[in-house]
């Protein structure tokens, strides 16, 4: 199914300045009994945002009325662990188009680019940068440029470019998936069948 | 030029190469079970597509299904549908399913080796990362997400990016009670849990290849946990000597094929890796974890690191980790009292772990405060674990086997260590909650979840041998 395409996104930013934020975080293994990709935004780090009583805990950033938008930015090695996709499809449907990291976990990386949001990896350097911009001031203005591959903050024009394969830069920009890549190259895999061992 | 295994294997499966972008990949088994995979059947009848082989795609549901009363309906309805909801994708898609009580039923990653699905020089992927068990016979074997699992239905192929070659050697002879859940363990504490992220790792050494099948699938089963794509083995007379004469295994003369074809699975001479690390066995003692991810471990003599040891930018994530744990820095990790044992998950399901299990508690005693769930990995090991005997020892010691699934390793069924609880845990991870909200896990092997079962506290294995 296609994903919306992505270019530029100017937001306000969501801090987390944790390490090894794994999937098990993102979203816990009792949320993962659904059969659809809805809803499951509302599950996005549930035990770091909920108590055992299912209340808001106050100091959570997802529960901080000062701290909101399109961005989110993650400690060092963000995404580890399970392969599940959920964790892409709770930070999308939270409304998340980016996350931002020192380092990220592979299999995550793909489940984010799969479902149309864009890993930024930064140096250790800008993502302190970036961690200090917000908490002095949590309004200010991210730009995550994805046809020039940069992330700048607005107010200082601080900026750091990023990698994406390029592949996978324009499926993001025009909403392709790797489905109808793979759906055009039928007679290759029929073809690559015939000399397989197995 | 000189390739290594993993080279041989992937460019083997090179399908086309997109420009400037991944390998289209193609693979030779696909796993499924009832969690990762109705969203990508779904995607399937959207877009109008059919499962291009359904054949090289096996289905089992393991994640969520209770480990008691397995013949009675399952009471959870949300559970309840997931399983029917496998059930009917692959009545419809025409792919074979193990369902519950099924004799082939169990965790993916157990059934798949066991019945001879598993096979050098294959490409696997399941939805669920410790696919890098397989890895153990020689494979590209990796966890992927659900659209990728969708793309596997729908072409038998992934879009995958090359990723880069390591080779950790380990050279040298393990103590006695020391297994290769230590080994594993180790090498993640001194790589960390995103060490390897970007690369393919390869074990070789001494102490590798004198590992048992099943004790290679423990340790390839945790690459996954230092971040790596997977980990493999080369196959040897080991790998041939437990695959002969499993079910879907290659019989007669395609045994004879299979075999000349293996045997060049290896890692030639002079190839080259992005990356190599050598440990010697013989430093390893005894491992568990501490904290709330696998890369926090100590040998387990050791104390917990003190916030010196800590660089500044890990810091509040290692205060975090304490505070949820309940733990001191610096705190010897002997003698802390625990609630919980589990033994059982891919990672340490398989009938030899439940012989050594049996081997170390036979005239012990379970402690009075704990307990305990034993939970084998598949009906399989379930049978066989009866049929040696092992079913009464467990019990002549206070100890119970439960039904195969994957049970307290993620606890997305009943079996949740209530909160601030301590648990030896034989699975793979230590994460905040992974055993049930609020539950702390320390990782380890059989051998000291055994002992920790016994003494009711974290007990060196080797003193009690």
């Amino acid at each position: 199914m296609a994903n919306e395409k992505f270019s530029t996104v100017t937001s306000t930013c969501i801090p987390l300045p944790i390490e090894n934020v794994d999937t098990d975080q993102i979203i816990p293994a009792r949320f993962l009994k659904a059969t659809t990709k809805e809803g499951f935004g509302d599950n996005l780090f549930r035990d770091w945002r909920y108590d055992g009583q299912d209340q808001p805990k106050a100091d959570f950033v997802l529960n901080d009325p000062t701290y909101s938008g399109e961005i989110f930015v993650g400690g060092k090695n963000f995404g580890s662990g399970s392969s599940r996709e959920h964790a892409a499809w709770a930070i999308a449907g939270y409304g998340l188009r980016v996350v931002v990291s020192s380092f990220f976990a592979d299999i995550f990386k793909g489940n984010a680019l799969n479902n149309g949001v864009l890993p930024v990896q930064v140096s250790e350097d800008f993502l302190a940068k970036l961690f200090k911009a917000i908490e002095a001031d949590p309004k200010t203005a991210v730009t995550v440029n994805l046809p020039d591959q940069t992330i700048t903050l607005d107010a200082t024009g601080d900026s750091e470019g990023f990698e994406i394969n390029p592949y996978k830069k324009n499926c993001m920009l025009n909403g392709y998936d790797d489905i109808d890549y793979l759906m055009s190259n039928k007679d290759k895999i029929e073809a690559w069948e015939k000399t397989s061992f197995y | 030029m000189a390739k290594t295994l993993f080279d041989k294997i992937w460019d083997a499966h090179a399908v086309s190469e997109v420009t400037d972008g991944p390998t289209q990949l193609y693979i030779d088994r696909q796993f499924a079970h009832e969690v990762t995979s109705p969203q990508a059947f779904n995607g399937i009848r959207e877009r109008g597509l059919s499962v291009l082989r359904p054949s090289k795609t096996t289905a089992t549901p393991d994640h969520n299904i209770p480990t008691w009363d397995q013949d009675k309906p399952l009471t959870d309805p949300i559970s309840k549908f997931q399983v029917e909801t496998l059930t009917k994708n692959c009545e419809e898609f025409g792919i074979t399913l193990y369902g519950l009580g099924n004799n082939k039923n169990g965790i993916v990653h157990v059934v798949g080796p066991e019945n001879g699905y598993t096979l050098p020089g294959m490409t696997i992927v399941c939805g669920d990362s410790h696919t890098s068990t397989h890895g153990a016979f020689g494979t590209i074997a990796f966890g992927i997400g659900t659209s990728e699992v969708e793309m596997v239905l729908a072409s038998q192929c992934i879009l995958q990016p090359r990723p880069k070659r390591m080779l950790i050697n380990i050279d040298g002879e393990l103590d006695q009670g020391v297994a290769s859940k230590d080994i594993i363990l180790y090498v993640i504490s001194q790589l960390s849990t995103g060490g390897a992220t970007g690369y393919f790792v390869e074990f070789a050494g001494s102490a590798i290849t004198s590992l048992s099948m099943e004790a290679r699938m423990t340790l390839c089963n945790m690459s996954i946990e230092m971040g790596a794509r997977g980990g493999l083995i080369a196959p040897d007379q080991t790998t041939f000597d437990y695959i002969e004469g499993r079910e879907f295994a290659p019989k007669g003369e395609d045994w004879d094929k299979a075999l000349a074809y293996w045997s060049t699975l290896t890692t030639d001479d002079g190839a080259e890796f992005d990356k190599t690390f050598n440990f010697n066995a013989s430093e390893i003692e005894p491992q568990i974890t501490y904290g709330t991810n696998p890369g926090m471990g100590v040998g387990i003599t050791g104390s917990i690191p003190t916030l010196d040891e800590i660089d500044e930018a890990g810091q509040a994530s290692f205060k975090q980790s304490m505070a949820y744990m309940g733990f001191q820095p610096g705190d010897q990790m002997i003698g802390k009292k625990i609630d919980y044992v589990f033994v059982g998950s891919c990672t340490n399901g398989r009938i030899e772990d439940f012989r050594t299990f049996c081997d170390f508690i036979k005239g012990k005693k379970k402690a009075d405060h704990v307990t305990a769930w034993i939970v084998p990995g598949s009906r399989r090991v379930e049978k066989q674990a009866i049929e040696e005997g092992l079913i009464k020892i467990m019990t002549d010691a206070g100890f119970v086997m439960r039904q195969p699934g994957c049970s307290a390793c993620l606890a997305m069924n009943d079996d949740k260590v209530p909160a601030g609880l301590y648990s030896v845990s034989t699975s793979n991870r230590n994460f905040e909650g992974r055993q049930g909200p609020g539950a702390r896990t320390l990782l380890a092997s059989v051998l000291t979840a055994a002992a920790a079962a016994v003494t009711g506290e974290v007990t060196d294995p080797r003193t009690m041998l």
